[in-house]
């Protein structure tokens, strides 16, 4: 049924933007899985990318050297990076805010300069002839399969203890919340999608090469979840697209700027830290005005209100909307 | 010897931390542009070496304190993380921008002054090593003077421990950060320079990792603790020697960010520094 | 046996002695007072009750339980809640997001379960809701359900923490300086409140610096000064204790009449 489903949509859409779109949803997943760390625990995460070539140098590995098939090496992946996550988490759980980023940085660069050194990995020449078995039908359920389940996680017990943790650490503990568990848990689903992510990617590609997982990768991710907002998984979504499209239109239209890129999104993230330290998009709650203004357009500002925080009205034990008898 | 240009970039890291609390991830970028300012004046502008330093610190001492005014202070009342991403697009943005105007090939940068090689007690050196040496340890002693004896050294020492009673003191906070930023930035551009004639390698990238170490010694020694930093750098500069004999060079990096996580985990307030109690 | 032992509680930080052996008991459903000059040691006292500072001598037992070695968050399962001298609420979290986190050691969804919700995740999620809507009409703040946490006045913000205190359903509540800035009628609305609490069974602990109200809401009273404990006992008592007197030099005791 996949396979149909691709072929309606390459029946659509030009191989060069089938392309665009396949790194896109592929960003997407990084970004959201990212943004759950650091927009929705707070804690700053510099070795994104060492997630995902853990996921991918594994799937590329199972599939070039074990022969291994599409799903299992995938889901391989993300195991793989999982257990990254936990061997990443449980030191890092003692970590503050700046030294937890510089763990994270250290160990992104760890993992580079290892997938370089190693021979069962190719080295410097990268691991070749992975077979293309990545298709945008695959990516986009991917992709969405990333977003509901964050999008659940979110609105639940367990994503309330993680923005917890984020806005103050210690009322979280003093809550019951045992935030080291927690955060440790953060970065390993964060890591088991990036190494979805990962796998799709070697399988797109067909190519892996230690330096497309370095530090700039980690901060390109950083600047598509900090523009798209922290703590908004649309955000998220819309920084994807927007900061993998972008370069590449600016490629074609205007060389000069493109590859300058960097020069941008350093200067972005400044600007933005500056102006909106929310990121671009807010935070879903700030995000939440065009809920709202649905919401209104459904039943009235009374139910608006309500779903301000992106939850359904209050239940009428409490005498609707939010508001009671005096 | 590399030890002492990491003690260098290290206390910059720790000047700045120990005021701000900030890890000022542009620093290496900082060291960079110093390291092309000083080529630059050497060979375009043939002014003598001396005259070269000097200005090559100072100009990058104000782009220093640029990017605090730009980046940073703005930021003072926002999150940590806000910051931290301002630092790191910072750095980002210098270094692209050195790229867009130097472009990526490496420039020598080689010594306006004859280098002779020397022998002392069976060290092979030379005179630009033994200079460099002895400019580290010539400005570590000066900072330490600085910090401990005179009224700037008092200001920053204030506002490191408790800015708000510091400016309720009468100290000027934002010319005394501002000063910092100066300070630290004028040794990382001296250690650029050094560097650069030592390794006869100027480029756009060569403040990333240098940069990262820099930040690793100052951990190591104490983050925010003076001292600290400069026997960070050492250490962490045999500690490098030490793992490429053992290992191999291709390592080398990984050693430092080895060290650092090992630092981070068991000894967070470094060889050091002091262990701060959060206050609730 | 009583509620809470605090047996030769001391804190040391590197040679200073925040706290220094105190002890003393608190009985089940009563509400005791911890006063003393700024510094005495009570918020530390407080820190180490919950498990935020580790004692460095001495013990702390609850309901037979020993907290010293305990985590924060497995004290809060026994049944201990607590408010912050300094606000610390999610800022960024509505005002009802902010008492169901309180809760969250009385819901038992794991991560599985916050997922792919069932009905059994769906039905506790609902009834945390009620529950939190319930807590915020205890202490008074109807209709701000959906107000970020940030932008509630002072006074709201303080009643939030003792919502989200009291979502976590605790034998015992500790309420930091809760009285702090609040002007006459919002203290005795606290008052009010203090004891309506008690009508519920729960044990409280105050720290508290207004005078008036510890020696009109309090049951016992327990004096420290530089981290020891000077005086125990009913207000009339410690009012004229000598050792309290000098410790204030007598101008807050007077003025509180």
């Amino acid at each position: 049924m996949l396979d149909w489903a691709d072929g309606l949509l390459r029946g659509f859409i030009n191989p060069y933007y089938y392309g665009i779109l396949v790194t896109i949803g592929i960003n997407i997943i990084l970004a959201l899985s990212l943004n759950l760390v650091t927009g929705f625990t707070g804690q700053l995460h510099l070795g994104h990318a060492a997630f995902m070539a853990i996921g991918a140098y594994t799937a590329g590995l199972l599939a070039t050297k074990a022969g291994v098939s599409f799903a299992p090496a995938v889901l391989a992946a993300g195991l793989a990076a999982a257990v990254a996550g936990v061997i990443v988490g449980l030191p890092t759980l003692r970590l503050r805010g700046d030294y937890l980023a510089i763990a994270t940085l250290g160990f992104g660069e760890i993992v580079r300069i290892t997938l370089l050194n190693l021979d069962i990995t190719g080295g410097p020449f990268g691991l070749r002839g992975i077979p293309r078995q990545t298709n945008l039908p695959i990516v986009i359920l991917a992709a969405l399969f990333t977003f509901l389940v964050l999008r659940s996680l979110v609105h639940s017990r367990m994503g309330r203890a993680l923005i917890a943790i984020r806005e103050d650490e210690v009322a979280a503990q003093t809550m019951g919340i045992d935030t080291a568990r927690l955060k440790v848990a953060s970065f390993t689903l964060a890591a088991f999608f990036a190494g979805i992510a990962g796998a799709l990617f070697a399988y797109w590609f067909r190519y892996l090469n230690p330096s497309s997982f370095g530090f700039m990768v980690s901060i390109e991710l950083l600047a598509m979840v900090v523009f798209g907002g922290l703590g908004n998984l649309l955000g998220s979504v819309v920084g994807a697209g927007v900061m993998t499209y972008l370069p590449e239109f600016l490629r074609t239209v205007a060389p000069a700027i493109a590859e300058r890129r960097l020069v941008f999104y350093g200067a972005l993230l400044v600007i933005v830290m500056i102006l909106r330290p929310n990121g671009l998009l807010g935070t879903s709650s700030e995000q939440g005005w065009l809920e709202i203004w649905l919401a209104r357009r459904r039943s009235g500002p009374q139910a608006a209100r309500g779903v301000a925080t992106g939850e359904t009205p209050p239940p009428a034990s409490t005498g609707g909307a939010g508001r009671g008898p005096a | 010897m590399t030890g002492s240009t990491y003690a260098l970039i290290a206390l910059g890291y720790t000047m700045v931390y120990g005021v701000l609390q900030l890890i000022n991830f542009a620093h290496g970028e900082i060291y960079m542009v110093g390291a092309f300012a000083g080529l630059l004046l050497v060979t375009v502008a043939q002014l003598p070496f001396p005259v070269a330093l000097l200005l090559a610190m100072g100009i990058t001492a104000l782009l220093g304190v640029t990017i605090e005014f730009l980046a940073y202070r703005p930021l003072r009342r926002s999150s940590r993380l806000s910051v931290l991403i301002s630092a790191i697009g910072m750095s980002i943005f210098v270094q692209n921008v050195a790229l867009w105007i130097w472009g990526p090939s490496t420039r020598s940068f080689r010594p306006p002054f004859p280098v002779t090689p020397l022998s002392l007690g069976g060290l092979r050196t030379n005179t630009l090593e033994l200079l460099t040496l002895a400019l580290a340890l010539l400005m570590m002693v000066g900072l330490h003077l600085l910090v401990t004896r005179t009224k700037l050294g008092k200001a920053m020492r204030a506002v490191a421990q408790d800015r708000e009673t510091a400016a309720l003191m009468g100290i000027n906070v934002n010319r005394t950060i501002a000063f910092t930023f100066a300070i630290g930035s004028s040794l990382a551009a001296a250690a650029g320079v050094m560097v650069g004639m030592l390794f006869n390698a100027v480029v756009p990238n060569m403040g990333v990792m240098p940069g990262l170490k820099g930040f690793v010694a100052a951990v190591l020694g104490g983050i925010g603790h003076i001292p600290g930093a400069m026997l960070g750098g050492l250490l962490l500069g045999m500690a490098e020697v030490l793992g490429v004999a053992l290992l191999s060079s291709q390592w080398r990096d990984a050693v430092a960010f080895a060290i650092l996580i090992v630092v981070l985990l068991y000894r967070p307030s470094g060889l050091l520094g002091r262990r701060t109690q959060e206050k609730v | 046996m009583a509620l809470l032992e605090v047996r030769d509680l001391t804190m040391e930080f590197g040679g200073l002695r925040a706290v220094d052996g105190v002890t003393f008991d608190v009985h089940e459903g009563e509400i005791l007072s911890i006063i003393g000059p700024n510094g005495a040691g009570k918020t530390t006292v407080f820190n180490m009750l919950t498990g935020i500072y580790r004692p460095t001598g001495g013990e702390v037992v609850f309901r037979g339980h020993r907290l010293n070695d305990l985590k924060p968050h497995q004290i809060t399962a026994l049944g201990i809640a607590r408010t912050f001298q300094n606000i610390r609420l999610f800022r960024e979290m509505a005002v009802w997001e902010n008492v169901v986190v309180g809760a969250h050691t009385r819901l038992k969804s794991d991560f599985f379960s916050s997922i792919f919700k069932g009905p059994g995740t769906r039905r506790e999620e609902r009834t945390a809701r009620e529950r939190a809507y319930a807590h915020l009409e205890f202490v008074g703040l109807r209709g701000l359900e959906t107000t970020k946490a940030r932008q509630l006045p002072y006074g709201a913000q303080r009643r939030l923490e003792i919502a989200r205190a009291l979502a976590a359903e605790p034998r015992l509540l500790l309420l930091d300086e809760p009285a702090a800035g609040m002007n006459a009628a919002e203290t005795a609305e606290l008052m009010d409140l203090i004891r309506r609490l008690k009508r519920q069974d729960i044990t409280v602990i105050l720290i508290e610096h207004d005078m008036r109200m510890v020696m009109d809401i309090s049951e016992r009273i327990v004096v420290l000064d530089h981290g020891k404990k000077i005086a125990e006992g009913t207000p009339a008592e410690v009012r004229q204790h000598e050792a309290v007197i000098a410790a204030y030099l007598g101008a807050s005791a007077r003025a509180g009449h």
